[in-house]
């Protein structure tokens, strides 16, 4: 049911996100639009190897993609490459209706049967995908 | 007999408040009927076969045409059947476009659809054209002001939608077609939002080229027209090769069929065509004046709720002069696409996004609109209903 979707604890991530806007220098950073609704994200990272030490996010997009980047801004730093693809095989396996490690995640679970809207919250961890090239 | 009671889908689901008809319309049963007695007792390929069911295929294929024809007063030949708008409008960007040279301009405007976009940036880059664009109004209408700037003597084609898929305004067609002519330019219209609400007399337009699609006027998705003068089709050279559009091929040489059929290679979508051909007759049968009484009737009470809704911006003409039912709105900052899951929570089917016109969206700073289009089996109920869910989005989204 759509009103599933908009739980408290979704809203919560979208509005309360931390490191929203822009990380000034950064070491990777990359923008990603959702051609069919145009959401637009951008994340920027600080790195020290291939560990995250720091990042931002810029979602222009729906309450979903907000969430993600919030759940992005809470959980990824300190993560290598190979946390990071964790991360987001995690974001793959609550879409499918599993459970997901990340209790955060399980927000999504409400996004399950509308598919629509799986690329709405896939497109921030995409974007840290290819920040961190995981 | 409510207009709402001859659409099978609005009747079998009576809570369902259907206001996307400017993505795809809904399907009256007649059209229903028509298509589904072709398939079941016609069936058959057309312009092949010399048995009596592919005889009955081709007589129904063309006796569409004849019906497209006659609905839209243009001669048959004029009529060429294509798989929608974009098609229509890729058409004329190879077959009319192969014709021009380096340097030479095409004029589109900020608002159109991408398909009256992204042709022509292909065919600019393919020859070397310009291309360039006229502005839109703080109203959401194409800004006619500019066309004595814009034009000049190696502008070629204007390419303008008759009204616009976002703000719903209504271009003013003989203004532009008497710009265009000054300077030798011809003009494509994209009439895909302009023909599911009434009859038109394309001809009398005095356009070159004028597309549309058939699932926005009540038929089968997959089918659609351009409409091209005939001496102006005549002089074209064929877009796609293959079946049906040629007189004789040798393997030096092909020699090419007259218009319509030089511009449909292969096997078309005949159901479709049949389908689209008894959508115009189906809309042929409808007391259009008091229908466009209706609509602007319902845009106007759409309009005045949606002015008392705290924090929303309505991009397009507030006014009801020289628009269509075709209404954008943005709610503060929250995205369309929220806007319209919440809405569907209350039964309301409405477009959220940026309605493949990214570049009228970055114009107005937007990242989409939420979308209401009013259609001839449009209720004040439907309209009620979105106001309703709006309330709500405001309330869990705010």
């Amino acid at each position: 049911m759509s009103d599933e979707l908009y739980q408290e604890a979704l809203l919560k991530l979208a509005k309360e996100a931390p490191r929203k806007g822009r990380l000034e220098p950064n070491d990777a950073s990359v923008r990603l639009d959702n051609p069919l609704c145009g959401d637009r994200v951008r994340i920027d990272l600080r790195l020290e190897g291939e560990r995250i030490t720091d990042l931002a996010h810029e979602v222009r997009g729906c309450v979903l993609c907000q969430a993600a980047g919030g759940i992005i801004a809470l959980r990824a730093i300190g993560f290598d490459r190979a946390g990071v693809a964790r991360l987001c095989e995690d974001v793959d396996r609550v879409l499918a209706g599993g459970t997901p490690e990340l209790e955060e995640l399980a927000a999504f679970r409400p996004v399950v049967p509308h598919k629509s809207r799986h690329d709405c919250v896939r497109l921030p961890f995409q974007a840290l995908r290819q920040a961190a090239k995981a | 007999m409510r207009i709402r009671d001859q659409f099978p889908l609005l009747v079998s689901d009576p809570g369902l408040h259907y206001l996307d008809s400017g993505a795809s319309s809904q399907i009256p049963a007649s059209v229903l009927d028509t298509v589904h007695l072709f398939e079941t007792t016609q069936r058959a390929n057309v312009h092949r076969g010399v048995y009596r069911l592919a005889e009955a295929a081709t007589a129904a294929y063309e006796g569409a045409r004849d019906e497209i024809a006659r609905f839209f007063s243009a001669a048959r030949d004029e009529i060429v059947l294509t798989s929608g708008t974009t098609a229509a409008i890729n058409l004329v960007a190879h077959s009319f476009g192969n014709g021009l040279a380096a340097g030479d301009e095409i004029v589109i405007s900020e608002l159109e659809h991408h398909s009256n976009i992204v042709p022509w940036q292909m065919l600019r880059d393919r020859r070397g054209l310009v291309l360039k664009v006229l502005p839109v109004t703080e109203d959401g209408r194409i800004d006619l002001s500019a066309l004595d700037r814009v034009l000049t003597k190696r502008t070629r084609l204007v390419a303008l939608a008759h009204c616009s898929n976002v703000t719903g305004a209504v271009v003013d067609l003989a203004r532009v077609v008497a710009a265009a002519k000054s300077c030798g330019a011809a003009v494509l219209v994209d009439g895909a939002q302009r023909v599911p609400h009434g009859p038109l007399d394309i001809p009398a337009l005095g356009v070159d080229f004028y597309a549309f699609s058939g699932h926005k006027m009540y038929a089968p998705h997959g089918i659609g027209v351009l409409w091209g003068g005939a001496e102006r089709l005549q002089a074209m050279p064929p877009f796609l090769g293959g079946g049906d559009m040629i007189r004789r091929v040798t393997l030096e040489t092909t020699e090419y069929a007259p218009p319509p059929a030089r511009f449909e290679a292969g096997t078309p979508n005949i159901s479709g065509a049949i389908g689209l051909g008894a959508a115009c007759r189906w809309m042929t049968g409808l007391d259009w004046p008091a229908i466009a009484q209706e609509e602007l009737r319902l845009t106007g009470r759409l309009l005045d709720g949606l002015a008392r809704v705290s924090g929303v911006r309505v991009l397009g003409p507030l006014g009801l002069q020289q628009r269509i039912g075709v209404v954008s709105f943005a709610m503060g900052d929250t995205h369309p696409h929220d806007v319209a899951q919440i809405l569907d929570r209350h039964g309301v089917a409405c477009r959220g996004g940026h309605h493949c016109a990214q570049p009228l969206m970055d114009r107005f700073d937007l990242m989409g609109t939420t979308r209401a289009t009013i259609a001839p089996y449009t209720e004040a109920a439907d309209i009620d209903a979105l106001l309703v869910g709006l309330d709500e989005a405001r309330r869990v989204l705010g």
